[in-house]
């Protein structure tokens, strides 16, 4: 067994609860035993670090500092905006002592100290790897995903920036390509690997987001995958939630799903689909999953129509020659 | 053909170097910012997966503040397109902390309300107020808040996926506190009192 501190992060109790529940599933048979950080807080996400520095490094802190108490030097997470940002506080915290004082300083004020660099923030994906083992995870596979045509989306806060050298290419990493092997999966060549998922942007700018969830869904359609795997919530959500109205935006009809990699572990390791939150999908993975004569558990309620939706106004600027220009500005 | 003398040259030279726009933003960034050390290759630009969003691309930008030009950096929308990919950062020959530099600036037009569009920035200030009301984000107040101010319309058509995520358990109604919310504010409140200069 190694022992991590886990900080799971917000969206593991809400839309990222299948990532959640298939985590706590295959930690026990792979040897992972998590330690929550007690009382942990929002890590700011990409919002706080755009509106006042020090408060937004303090919040990321006050984990970091509930975290040193843990007696723990590992962290763990499994969100990639939550393992940026706490590696990205640690990183920056050290680099500049300034910004480390004046953080300490607000701190305190809540009796807490973080001693810069006395933690090693890890993702999950690069504990699996480089703790655990391939040869392990191998060697516990039951039921191999063979068939099962897999797009290996790593998106950008786990490769990029990248601050302890940890992952193999920042624009070309092999660690998810690695992992879905060693389950038997298919692992087609998948150009979007490492690329934006549009981020915060489905809210606040629509136009450029679905344009970026567009290019992902159809690398892996060209690609002829049956799913896309992801270690992020964010990206789960863009591509998952926001593919119907990328798809009213374009007048497409994709139906790409997306899950998390610990579901397809889980599944290798002969879980249940019910055990490990299939089912909570918007696109469904019902087609996908059945290639590898696996069954979903049946949606309660009736999953919403691609098509559905009203017009889509945009926050940015309206833009009315919008697709032209894309189309220009793409071939230039 | 007019000629000039070096003198007459020299008088017409009204922009003395005022590098003083570049060092702010530089020493406001967390970390290390080497924005003094952009040598205009325009690697951020051509890699940049929004940047035909973009007002100026991030080398413009770049040029720009070191051209001292505060206002039509601050109004751009270049910072608020920006979708923190990073891929920026690993092409930079020179180690530009480009991202980071990205929310020096949407920090700095906030404070000097000099932004142009009020969806992002205002979808930034409801998720920090969330966050600093119960110390965990609250998707479901965030986006009911946000789509009814910006976006009535879009909201009615994501109605489906709403419900979807509601009731696939994926968004709750009820907001999560964290018990230390007292330690948090006090540690905010102070945070709040300093800045990086
Ligand atoms: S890639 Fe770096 S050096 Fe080149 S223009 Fe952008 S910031 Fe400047
Ligand atoms: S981090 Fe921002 S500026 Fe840099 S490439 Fe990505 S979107 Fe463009």
């Amino acid at each position: 067994m190694s022992a991590y501190t886990f900080y799971p992060g917000c969206a593991m109790e809400s839309n990222a609860k299948a990532y959640y529940t298939s985590l706590m599933a295959v930690a026990k048979p792979l040897g992972i035993n998590l330690e929550e950080i007690e009382d942990w807080n929002c890590c700011g996400a990409t919002e706080y670090v755009g509106m006042n520095l020090i408060p937004a490094y303090s919040l990321i802190a006050r984990n970091l500092a509930l975290a040193a108490k843990m007696g723990n030097k590992t962290v763990l997470s499994p969100c990639s905006a939550c393992y940026l940002n706490l590696a990205k506080a640690d990183h920056y915290m050290t680099e500049r002592p300034a910004l480390g004082e004046k953080v300490n300083e607000a701190l305190a004020a809540g009796g807490l100290h973080y001693q810069p660099g006395s933690l090693d923030i890890r993702h999950l994906l690069d504990v699996l790897i480089n703790d655990i083992g391939l040869d392990n995870l191998k060697a516990k596979v039951v039921r191999p995903l063979k068939g099962l045509r897999v797009a290996p989306y790593m998106g950008c806060m786990v490769p990029r920036p990248d601050y302890n050298n940890r992952w193999s290419d920042a624009e070309h990493p092999v660690e998810l390509v690695e992992v879905l092997q060693a389950i038997g999966a298919e692992v087609v060549d998948f150009p979007g690997a490492a690329t934006c998922c549009g981020g915060h942007m489905t809210q606040i700018g629509p136009e450029t987001a679905f344009e970026l969830i567009r290019r992902l869904i159809s690398s892996a359609e060209r690609s002829q995958a049956d799913i896309m795997v992801t270690v992020c919530p964010m990206c789960q959500v863009n591509v998952d939630a926001y593919q119907g109205e990328t798809n009213r935006h374009f007048g497409t009809n994709y139906q790409m799903p997306i899950v998390f990699f610990t579901q397809l572990v889980g599944l290798a390791l002969g879980f249940p689909p019910d055990k490990l939150g299939f089912g909570t999908e918007i696109t469904s993975t019902e087609k996908a999953l059945a290639r590898i004569g696996v069954d979903i558990p049946k949606p309660t309620e009736d999953t919403p129509h691609k098509q559905a939706g009203l017009p889509m106004p945009s926050c940015l600027r309206k833009n009315a020659k919008g697709k032209v220009q894309h189309a220009e500005k793409e071939a230039a | 053909m007019p000629t000039m003398t070096d003198e007459q040259v020299r008088a017409h030279l009204t922009h003395e170097e005022d590098l003083s726009l570049l060092h702010e933003v530089s020493m406001k960034t967390a970390g290390v910012s080497r924005l003094e050390m952009c040598i205009q290759c325009g690697s951020c630009g051509g890699s940049c997966p929004s940047g035909m969003d973009m007002d100026h691309t991030p080398r413009m930008v770049f040029a720009m503040l070191r051209a001292g030009m505060r206002d039509e950096v601050l109004q751009s929308n270049t910072p608020w397109v920006c979708v923190s990919c990073y891929h920026c950062v690993v092409r930079c020959p020179q180690n530009v902390h480009i991202t980071d530099v990205m929310y020096t600036l949407k920090a700095m037009a906030i404070r000097e309300k000099k932004y142009r569009d009020v969806a992002a920035p205002e979808f930034a200030e409801t998720f920090v107020e969330m966050v600093e009301k119960y110390g965990r984000s609250y998707e479901f107040g965030l986006a009911t808040r946000h789509y009814l101010k910006h976006a009535p319309l879009r909201m009615v058509g994501m109605a489906a996926m709403g419900l979807g995520m509601l009731r696939k358990g994926r968004m709750s109604m009820k907001p999560r506190t964290i018990k230390g919310m007292d330690q948090l504010t006090a540690i905010l409140n102070k945070a709040k009192e300093m800045e990086l200069t």
